[in-house]
């Protein structure tokens, strides 16, 4: 029985031609492009045209190109061949650097323990649905306002300083935790829950006997994650929100003194530790794996 | 059934330690930054209720919409620009750092090094400097955003093009593909979906950072947020909150959108 293997003569041809793909010079086209490889052909091309457009609208108001690029390279290279602490001493820039360093660590640790519950009320394989609704809607708008907005907000109402940054910070973590949290949670197996529930276990021991152990991998990973973020923003709100540690030393020697080699010093601080809390993270997420 | 028991008391022994270990922390950190605890639990309720009762765009407010407006534009542009610009010169520079390509080994550290450094020199630095030079300048943004997007993206963009693209890197080179034919047959199209996914989420973030630079060198939208919140104009600021929160929340769409389509 071959006879469903060979083509018959040359009116199956033509039934074949029907569903050809020819290009214009009328070559058959031997692979066709998919829903996706068309969106991605559609948003290059998209995010080109307004990368292009918005070279063209930008409001230089005359700016000297080179001269501001030689200015800027003459710059970077005092800050960053001769460094020099001038203003501050290196233990005091270090205290700073380790305020900074506690900043970050608060908003992560109270970002994170608030996080956790709420990811509970928002994970949808373990909350009811108009929970999980309002509180991803509610998250989703708490991430979208920018960090530094948060601190100034804070600062209103606790006045500039540690509260308000450590609140403002903890607010844009706490957002971004939660739902980094969310999903881990609704990537579990949902055999393990359905076990427990058939076992009679209460809504606790649920999350304590299956979600925590399942997920916890992931979500330290996570935590250390937004800890360095945070650290990084701790930085800039110290700079741009006068919210104490490194960041104000940064921004009084940039913006207040104009001391470029003292910014150096500081920068290579601020590096040095980021690297070291890298290295770290790296180390602990491994270890945990 | 002893050996269940040990799991279950081990299991509460870990969570104590660990909540044990949060506390101390905490304690520590609280009293080197100046925490206080209290305070900070206080100004919760306190900063919600002022928010319910200043941050609301009033007729005045809304007269500044065109203006708030422009501005929004201005920073969802830079953010876009800035992106794409980084993430070109990121992918050229992710082939040279990558462990597939195999070029020599030295340049794959010295890109690591490079990348590592703008990564992590803070944007605040890179726009306090250039406002020396750059003055108040939309450019001045744009080159603050560049740096650490470039530096974020090439290590992105390595770790992508070396998860994805080992399988069909060694397939091609079987066939005696060279360098560039693996490249754009190889390497692109299988890491194209993650690349794609990391520059939307750069565009996002890029949009809250630009805001932070702008409050700095003010430029774009953190500068009129700046303006409005010093002169004690609330309810225009609150505006200028809201409009990125719009933006970004529409941005966050459309890029969720786009991301079931391509995965």
């Amino acid at each position: 029985m071959t006879g469903e293997t060979t083509i018959h003569g040359p009116s199956s041809v033509m039934e074949l031609e029907r569903f050809m793909n020819r290009s214009s010079k009328g070559n058959i086209k031997i692979g066709s492009k998919s829903r996706s490889q068309k969106a991605v052909r559609g948003l290059i091309i998209g995010l080109l045209a307004i990368t292009i457009y918005a070279f063209v609208t930008f409001d230089y108001q005359g700016i000297d190109f080179a001269e501001a690029v030689m200015e800027t390279l003459h710059n970077i290279r005092t800050v960053f061949l001769e460094p020099e602490l001038s203003r501050d001493t290196i233990s005091g820039v270090l205290y700073q650097l380790l305020v900074t360093f506690c900043l970050g660590t608060l908003s992560t640790v109270i970002g994170a323990v608030l996080a956790f519950f709420c990811s509970l009320l928002c994970a949808s394989n373990i909350a009811h649905p108009l929970s999980v609704r309002i509180v991803k809607s509610l998250v989703a708008i708490a991430r979208a306002v920018p960090t530094v907005l948060w601190v100034l907000i804070f600062a209103v109402s606790a006045g500039l300083g540690s509260v308000a940054a450590v609140m403002g910070l903890t607010f844009h973590s706490f957002a971004y935790l939660t739902k980094a949290y969310a999903e881990s949670i609704e990537e579990m197996d949902p055999g393990v829950i359905e076990a427990l529930k058939a076992n009679g276990a209460s809504y606790w021991q649920i999350i304590c006997q299956a979600v925590v152990p399942t997920t916890i991998t992931s979500m330290v990973a996570w935590t250390f994650m937004r800890f360095e973020i945070n650290f990084a923003n701790a930085v800039a709100m110290g700079a741009a929100a006068g919210a104490g540690g490194i960041g104000f030393n940064l921004y009084m020697a940039g913006s207040f003194y104009f001391d470029l080699r003292e910014m150096g010093i500081l920068t290579y601080i601020v590096v040095i530790a980021v690297i070291l809390l890298e290295m770290v993270s790296t180390r602990i997420k491994a270890k945990v794996k | 059934m002893e050996q269940t028991m040990d799991i279950f008391k081990r299991r509460k022994m870990t969570y104590t330690a660990v909540f044990l270990v949060f506390i101390a922390v905490f304690a520590g950190a609280s009293y080197v930054a100046d925490f206080r605890v209290v305070d900070g639990i206080l100004s919760f309720p306190a900063a919600i209720s002022w928010i319910a009762s200043n941050l609301i765009p009033d007729q005045a407010a809304l007269e500044r919409l065109p203006n708030i407006l422009d501005k929004l534009l201005e920073t969802a542009l830079v953010s876009v620009a800035v992106t794409v610009v980084a993430a070109i010169f990121a992918f050229f520079f992710s082939l040279l750092g990558s462990n597939i390509t195999k070029i020599h080994f030295a340049v794959k550290r010295i890109v690591r090094i490079i990348a590592a450094f703008f990564r992590n020199v803070p944007d605040v630095v890179w726009a306090m400097l250039l406002m020396f030079s750059f003055g108040q300048n939309i450019l001045t943004g744009f080159f603050a955003l560049f740096f650490t997007t470039f530096g974020l993206l090439t290590r992105a963009f390595i770790e992508t093009v070396d998860e994805v693209s080992s399988d069909c890197v060694e397939a091609l080179e079987a066939t005696g593909a060279n360098l560039i034919q693996m490249v754009f047959q190889g390497i692109i199209p299988s890491s194209l979906p993650g690349i794609i996914t990391w520059v939307l989420y750069m565009i996002e973030t890029n949009i809250r950072s630009s805001t932070l630079i702008g409050v700095l060198t003010a430029t774009g939208i953190g500068y009129l947020f700046d303006l409005y919140y010093k002169r004690l104009d609330f309810a225009s600021a609150s505006l200028v909150v809201l409009s990125i929160v719009v933006l970004v929340l529409v941005i966050e769409t459309i890029s969720n959108k786009l991301r079931e389509v391509i995965l």
